[in-house]
């Protein structure tokens, strides 16, 4: 790994398309010589922007792409030696196959017998001797794929990219396909760089993979450091499929979450709030009581090597990949491995809002503004020590004190928010960007019209989309000045 | 399911809704052919005769008329094009919030009435020049060029709009400059547009009759010349030329046809 050699960097890249809202963040990402990258995420996360930035057909609004060390975000995309698989394919429907295939060889003027036989090469790879002359209307949907892939790879870049090429594909092909393409990859050495949003494609294919959500980096890891080490609950909850629990950590390797005490192998000091993620394959059924859990199977369906079962443990749920089936009612037991159960530490970061002091009323409080949102609160909260002498805020020892301007940040816990869907019953109207199963309730995460995030916890099944208003809870919010 | 006793008799069937268009085409399309054909091989004493046929091909007149027709409408639909293909690309593929609006502007003649539209022009040429008589094929061919330009860009716009975007970035991705791409991707595959725009525009070219008549009356092309012969109620040797310029249209169209049908089966399937 240390002698691998980084072939293209991206610094601090930002693209927006409308000057007000970032398709990508501040990305920052280092892809080496020889790898087989996958940018994951669910659509509109950016990653497809990115293969367009680094293909040349996007141009970063900001930052560098750097390709060998020097910058090319300049250069036009006939100018870099990157090559690319459109997720249509893209094949010239006025050509046949070789021409298709020869089109970038003939620009290079390269003579007749070089071109033949680096078409017929090419040709051979993707197992289509023969198809010189067919026109490539006639051909099916994993032929052009493979006439695509020719296209692009006989022009020997350094670097190839994959905008969801399997995508249009049915199940057996794309299967097919991705063997394929990982043998293509070792045979011909060159750089892949391939956009999923199909984790299990990802996971299969890969080198390393980049989970992406929101325009930013979430992960970077090969497929087994992402799925069993996952740096967030974005990540654990997009790969694959995991039970996610809020809890907090009791003692040296111990966490309580799930209304039990579990082992856990990730230190963490006492008191810290942390998530842990538990795969459902991970999950040993036992008798009742020997567990650390005790529940009642509410259901068990049927998926062929397993049984999908759910049990009921108190309030909280937990998804099971067993074996045997149990009949929905009965009781069991359930045990997990310390080394099973994954600790996140809780993002203290979210909910905190950036705002500033606009002055002080009397009577009412100090009048704090927010993006999407202006309170007064008691001058107690932000200055313990202060007093009011004549309509005006002073200290200890009776001095004015200068607050106009201050900044300050608000915070809330999720559990004490709330959310609506009539439009004036909140303070802050959003749409739901994402939402995961806690265990015992959702997680929803609002983004206002100013793209702030809003994380509200609800027990209510709502829809990714939705319009909903956030109900602050004025009461039990924190302020701090900055 | 209410196929009742009364029905029995007579049934309505969807194909009798065929008979009104069946009546229309042979009242105003048929019969009126037949009827061009009729007197184009007839003489003035409605015998059978070939001479008029003969004489079309024997008069040097008719013959230089054709001609003359031929290269102003071929004119006419090369500068239609050479001027609408720029433009049809820019609205098509370039990156307009209200590409459709600037469409409209250039199709927005058509909405004014044509004599009007060629009276002004009249007024503007003769205004420039002092006395059209001294440029007729130029004056003729811009007049066409005014007429029919938005007959050129619409098919010209379909067809780019259609066209994939990453149809073109591949080009590009595959280290072709703007002008490769141009001419090996983009203008091949909009060749259904082109054949199109082409067919619009020349066989209007060709027979136009209107545009002449209001600057020249003259005789100069096909069009005028089969009114000149109506006019003198030489209805003969009028159908005759009728009948050859629709023959030649014909031939065209089949010829085209056969183009565009080879050009759609290239389309790529998913």
């Amino acid at each position: 790994m240390s002698e691998a050699k980084t072939i293209i960097r991206l610094t601090d890249v930002k693209k927006t398309y409308d000057g007000k809202t970032y398709v990508i963040e501040d990305l920052s990402l280092d892809i080496n010589e020889g790898e087989f990258v996958t940018l994951l995420g669910p659509s509109g996360c950016g990653k497809t922007t990115i293969l367009r930035m680094i293909g040349g057909f996007d141009k970063p609004t900001s930052g560098e792409i750097l390709l060998d060390g020097s910058d090319i975000s300049a250069l036009p995309p006939n100018e870099r030696p990157v090559n690319t698989v459109f997720q249509k394919y893209a094949l010239f429907p006025h050509l046949n196959v070789y021409d298709n295939i020869a089109f970038g060889l003939k620009l290079q003027n390269l003579s007749r017998e070089e071109t033949d036989k680096k078409v017929k090469e090419v040709l051979e790879l993707v197992d289509l001797e023969g198809f010189e002359k067919r026109s490539v209307t006639t051909l099916s949907g994993g032929q052009q794929q493979r006439i695509a892939i020719a296209r692009a790879v006989v022009n020997e870049p350094r670097v190839l990219l994959l905008d969801e090429p399997l995508s249009a594909l049915d199940y057996k092909m794309r299967k097919e396909m991705q063997l394929e393409l990982k043998n293509m990859h070792k045979r011909l050495g060159i750089t892949f760089i391939f956009v999923t949003h199909d984790q299990e494609e990802a996971l299969t294919m890969s080198d390393k993979v980049v989970v992406m959500a929101d325009g930013k980096v979430q992960q970077v890891g090969t497929p087994e450091e992402i799925y069993n080490e996952p740096a967030n609950v974005f990540v654990a909850d997009f790969i694959g499929e995991s039970n996610i629990f809020n809890g907090v950590m009791t003692g040296k390797m111990k966490a309580n979450f799930a209304g039990a005490e579990f082992e856990c192998v990730d230190d963490y000091e006492q008191g810290k709030k942390i998530e842990a993620v538990i795969r459902p394959e991970d999950v040993v059924v036992v008798k009742p009581g020997e567990g650390q859990l005790t529940g009642e199977v509410t259901s068990a369906d049927f998926k062929g090597t397993f049984y999908i079962t759910f049990v009921q443990c108190g309030q909280y749920e937990m998804e099971v990949h067993c074996l045997d089936h149990y009949k929905p009612g009965t009781t069991v037991g359930l045990s997990v491995m310390p080394d099973n159960i994954h600790i996140i530490p809780y993002d203290m970061t979210i909910n905190n809002f950036h705002g500033i002091i606009d002055g002080f009323v009397d009577g009412k409080g100090i009048y704090l503004v927010f993006d999407d949102f202006s309170i007064f609160v008691d001058a107690h909260k932000l200055y313990p020590f202060s007093n009011v002498s004549k309509g005006r805020l002073v200290d200890e020892n009776g001095e004015h004190i200068d607050i106009h301007g201050k900044e300050v940040v608000a915070f809330f816990q999720p559990e004490d928010g709330d959310m609506s869907d009539d439009e004036k019953a909140g303070d802050v109207v959003g749409r739901i960007v994402s939402f995961y199963y806690i265990g015992d309730h959702y997680s929803y995460t609002i983004r206002s019209d100013h793209e702030i995030d809003y994380v509200v916890d609800d027990e209510d099944l709502w829809n990714q989309g939705d319009k909903v208003s956030v109900l602050l809870p004025k009461n039990r919010m924190k302020y701090r000045l900055v | 399911m209410t196929e009742g006793v009364t029905l029995k008799k007579y049934r309505f069937d969807r194909n009798q809704l065929v008979i009104p268009y069946l009546i229309y085409l042979l009242l105003f399309v048929v019969m009126p052919l037949l009827v061009v054909i009729y007197y184009g091989f007839t003489d003035d004493k409605g015998r059978i005769s070939f001479a008029n046929f003969a004489a079309f091909f024997t008069n040097s007149k008719m013959m230089g008329t054709l001609v003359y027709s031929l290269i102003i409408a071929i004119t006419v639909t090369v500068i239609c094009l050479l001027l609408a293909y720029p433009v049809a690309y820019i609205l098509a593929k370039g990156e307009y919030a209200r590409k459709h609006a600037f469409l409209m502007v250039f199709v927005l003649p058509m909405w004014i009435n044509f004599t009007l539209r060629i009276t002004a022009l009249k007024e503007i040429l003769t205004l420039l020049e002092g006395n059209l008589a001294y440029h007729p094929f130029m004056n003729t061919v811009i007049c066409m060029v005014y007429d029919f330009l938005p007959f050129m860009i619409m098919p010209l716009f379909n067809s780019l709009t259609k066209l994939d975007q990453s149809m073109i970035e591949a080009g590009y991705d595959l280290g072709a400059s703007f002008k490769q791409v141009l001419f090996k991707i983009i203008l091949p595959l909009s060749v259904p547009g082109i054949i199109s725009g082409v067919t619009m525009v020349f066989l209007p070219a060709m027979t136009n009759y209107v545009v002449l008549d209001m600057i020249y009356n003259s005789t100069y092309i096909m069009g005028s010349l089969i009114g000149s012969y109506f006019n003198s109620y030489d209805w003969n040797n009028g159908s005759i030329i009728s009948a050859i310029l629709l023959m030649l249209i014909g031939l065209v169209t089949i010829f085209t046809d056969k183009i565009l049908s080879r050009n759609e089966n290239r389309e790529v399937r998913i």
